[in-house]
C-alpha cells in the first residue's frame, strides 16, 4: 500500500478517533494551548502597542521586541524553560509549550498594533485633537478603529504561529497534535507522522481563513455602498471573458 | 476700542529641540467679529502663533486671554471645542460620513440626536452642500467639497471664535477663489472672531478685517488694515512681501461705490443734435451717453449727430462694457484700458446712469 492511501486508512481509522490519546482530544489540546498563548500574548502585547503608537514614547521597544521576535527560536527556549518549570503544577511539558508560544505570540501583536495606531494620518489626529477630543477619545473614535484590521492581521500571523509552533510541545512531553508526529517518529510510524503533520497543517489554515475573514469584517467602512457595489461589479466582465476564451 | 475676544500679552515660544524662539514676545488683539490674518514666510511663527491660542502648543511664557479667560487656566479640552479648527489637508475622519464627521462635536458635547440632526440640515443651506453627500465618505469628495465640509465641521457647535491654518492652501486657484468667496459671505453673516493662516498675501489681503504680518521669531512687522498696509507699508520688509502691484492690489480693494464717479456728456433722446454736440464739445469726448428718465440706451457719436437734426434721428450703439457700484477699482481700471474711449462708464444692474471714470481718476484714488 502506498503511503497516501497508509495515510487515509490512519486518518479514518476509528480507533484512532476515540480514547485520551485520540485525535479529537489531542486536537483540542493544540486548540486550548494556542488560544491560551495567543490571548495572553495579546493582552500583554495590545495595551503595550497602543500606548507606544499613540503616545509615540519607547518606539525603539516595539521596534526590538519585533526584530527580536523574527529571531527567536522557539525550540530553543523550549529547551531552556523545560529544566526549570519541571517542579511546577500541571502536566509534564505544558510549562515549557506555554511560555515558547507565549513569547511567539507577542512580537506580532505589538509590532502591528503599535504600526497601526501610529500609521492614522497625522493631520487627522492633530484636527480631532485640536476640535477638543480627550486623548482616550482619540484613542477610541479615531485610532483603534483605522487600526483594527492591522491589529487584527497581527493576531492573525500570531495565531497562526503559534499554532504551527505548539507541535514542539511534544517534544518536552507534552499533548497537542505534535504527539502524533513525535510518537510516530519513535515507532517509525510513517503514516502517523505525515497524518498529524496533515493535521497541524489544516489547523493553521483554518486559523488563517477564520481570521482572515474576521479582519475584513472588521475593516471600517470609508466608501459609501454605491460606489463599493460599483467596484465590485466592475471585474465581472473580465471573468466572463476568461470564461469565454477557455470553452 | 471694543473688547478684544482674543488677546495675546508678551507671547514666547521655545522648542525644546532649538535655541531660538519661534515665537519671541508677541501681543496683538483681535476684536470681537473680526478676521485677523497671520501671514509670513516659513518659519515666521504664524502657525505656532495660532496654535497657542488653542492650546495645540503650549506657550513657554506668556499670557493668552480668550473672551476674557486665560487659556491656561482652562482645561484644554474644553477651550478647543468651544473654538472651531480647520487646517490645510483638513484631517476629516477617513471612516465617519460627512454627516458623522459634522456632528463630531456635537456628539462630544453629548447632544441629542434630533439637536444634531437639525444643526446639520442649517449647516448644509448655510454652506450650500448637496444633501447627498452627506452620506459619503471623506475618500468620495472632490477636494474643494472636503474642503467646505471641514469649515462647516469645525462651525457645528457654534464657536464664536476659529482657528484656520491654511484652509485653502490645498485646492487649485479656480476652487480656492469660490471658497474665499463663500467664506467671506458666510463671515459678513455669522461675524466670528477668526484667526486666519496663510502665506498667501493675496489671500490675507482678500479676506482680512486686518492683517498681522510675521517675520521670523513672531516678530510683527505690521499690524494693519489690508488697505493701509498697501498705501503705506511700514518697512522694507512689508514691501517686499506685499510685493509688486501694490497700487493694483489696492484697487482690487475699492469698490467704485465708495469714489465719486465723475460726470461724463450725456443727451437724452429727445434733444437736439445741435445741443447733444455741445455738451460733447464741453467735455472733449468725441460720443455721448444716451439717458432717457435715467435709462442708459447706449451711446452716438460725432460723425452721426453732425448728419442729424434730432438725438433720437440716430440709433444709440449699446456700451459693450460697463461698471457698477459693486465693481472693484481694478474691473474699473481694465475697462479703461480695454476701452476704445478710455473710459469706464458706470451704471447700476438695472442700467440706471451714474457717470464715468478716467483713469486720471482712479490714479488720483491711489495716490491720495
Amino acid at each position: 500500500m502506498d503511503l497516501f492511501g497508509a495515510v487515509w486508512t490512519w486518518l479514518t481509522a476509528a480507533e484512532n478517533w476515540s480514547g485520551s490519546a485520540g485525535i479529537p482530544v489531542r486536537l483540542w489540546e493544540h486548540i486550548q494551548m494556542s488560544a491560551q498563548a495567543t490571548i495572553l500574548g495579546a493582552l500583554i502585547a495590545f495595551p503595550a502597542g497602543v500606548y507606544i503608537g499613540h503616545k509615540r514614547r519607547f518606539e525603539f521597544v516595539a521596534v526590538t521586541v519585533g526584530n527580536f521576535g523574527r529571531a527567536l527560536p522557539s525550540f530553543g527556549i523550549l529547551g531552556l524553560t523545560y529544566t526549570f518549570t519541571l517542579n511546577w503544577p500541571g502536566n509534564i511539558g505544558f510549562w515549557p509549550t506555554f511560555i515558547a508560544l507565549f513569547l511567539l505570540a507577542i512580537p506580532p501583536i505589538l509590532a502591528n498594533t503599535y504600526v497601526g495606531v501610529k500609521g492614522v494620518d497625522a493631520d487627522t489626529v492633530e484636527a480631532a485633537r485640536g476640535m477638543g477630543m480627550r486623548e482616550g477619545e482619540v484613542l477610541t473614535r479615531l485610532e483603534l478603529p483605522l487600526a483594527t484590521p492591522l491589529i487584527v492581521s497581527g493576531l492573525r500571523l500570531a495565531a497562526v504561529q503559534v499554532v504551527a509552533t505548539a507541535t514542539l510541545g511534544a517534544v518536552a512531553g507534552w499533548g497537542g497534535l505534535g504527539r502524533f508526529i513525535v510518537d510516530g517518529f519513535s515507532v517509525g510510524d510513517d503514516p502517523q507522522i505525515v497524518g498529524g503533520a496533515l493535521l497541524v497543517a489544516l489547523l493553521a489554515v483554518a486559523t488563517e481563513v477564520g481570521f482572515g475573514l474576521l479582519e475584513r469584517v472588521v475593516t471600517p467602512k470609508t466608501r459609501s455602498q454605491r460606489s463599493a457595489g460599483g467596484r465590485r461589479v466592475l471585474p465581472g466582465p473580465a471573468i466572463g471573458s476568461e470564461a469565454g476564451s477557455a470553452s | 476700542m471694543p473688547e478684544a475676544m482674543i488677546r495675546l500679552e508678551d507671547v514666547t515660544k521655545r522648542f525644546d529641540s532649538t535655541d531660538q524662539s519661534a515665537v519671541e514676545g508677541l501681543s496683538m488683539e483681535v476684536a470681537d467679529g473680526e478676521t485677523v490674518v497671520l501671514v509670513g514666510p516659513s518659519g515666521c511663527g504664524k502657525t505656532t502663533t495660532m496654535k497657542m491660542i488653542n492650546r495645540l502648543v503650549e506657550p513657554t511664557s506668556g499670557h493668552i486671554f480668550v473672551d476674557g479667560t486665560d487659556v491656561l487656566e482652562q482645561d484644554a479640552v474644553r477651550l478647543r471645542r468651544g473654538i472651531g479648527y480647520v487646517i490645510q489637508s483638513i484631517g476629516l475622519l477617513p471612516h465617519r460620513t460627512v454627516a458623522q464627521n459634522m456632528a463630531t462635536v456635537p456628539k462630544l458635547e453629548g447632544w441629542e440626536g434630533g439637536r444634531i440632526e437639525e444643526r446639520i440640515s442649517e449647516l448644509v443651506s448655510i454652506f450650500d452642500l448637496d444633501e447627498r453627500m452627506l452620506e459619503r465618505y471623506p475618500s468620495e469628495l472632490s477636494g474643494g467639497q472636503r474642503q467646505r465640509v471641514g469649515v462647516a465641521r469645525a462651525l457645528a457647535a457654534d464657536p464664536p471664535v476659529m482657528l484656520m491654518d491654511e484652509p485653502f492652501g490645498a485646492v487649485d486657484p479656480i476652487v480656492r477663489e469660490r471658497l474665499q468667496d463663500q467664506f467671506l459671505d458666510i463671515q459678513r453673516r455669522l461675524q466670528k472672531t477668526i484667526v486666519f493662516v496663510t502665506h498667501d498675501i493675496d489671500e490675507a489681503i482678500k479676506i482680512a478685517d486686518r492683517i498681522a504680518i510675521l517675520n521670523v521669531g513672531g516678530k510683527i512687522e505690521q499690524f494693519a488694515t489690508p488697505e493701509e498696509i498697501l498705501r503705506q507699508p511700514a518697512n522694507d520688509f512689508v514691501r517686499k512681501f506685499v510685493g509688486v502691484e501694490r497700487g493694483l492690489k489696492r484697487l482690487a480693494l475699492m469698490k467704485v461705490e465708495e469714489i465719486r464717479v465723475e460726470d461724463g456728456p450725456v443727451t437724452a433722446p429727445g434733444s437736439s443734435s445741435k445741443d447733444a454736440l455741445e455738451e460733447l464739445a464741453r467735455f472733449d469726448f468725441d460720443w455721448i451717453s444716451v439717458v432717457e428718465d435715467g435709462e442708459l440706451l447706449g451711446w452716438v457719436d460725432r460723425s452721426g449727430l453732425e448728419k442729424a437734426e434730432r438725438v433720437s434721428d440716430v440709433d444709440p450703439r449699446p456700451f459693450s462694457a460697463y461698471v457698477t457700484g459693486e465693481s472693484t477699482l481694478r474691473e474699473a481700471l481694465d475697462s479703461i484700458v480695454t476701452s476704445r474711449t478710455q473710459v469706464a462708464v458706470v451704471a447700476t444692474e438695472g442700467q440706471r446712469y451714474k457717470g464715468i471714470l478716467t483713469l486720471e481718476k482712479i490714479s488720483k484714488e491711489i495716490v491720495t
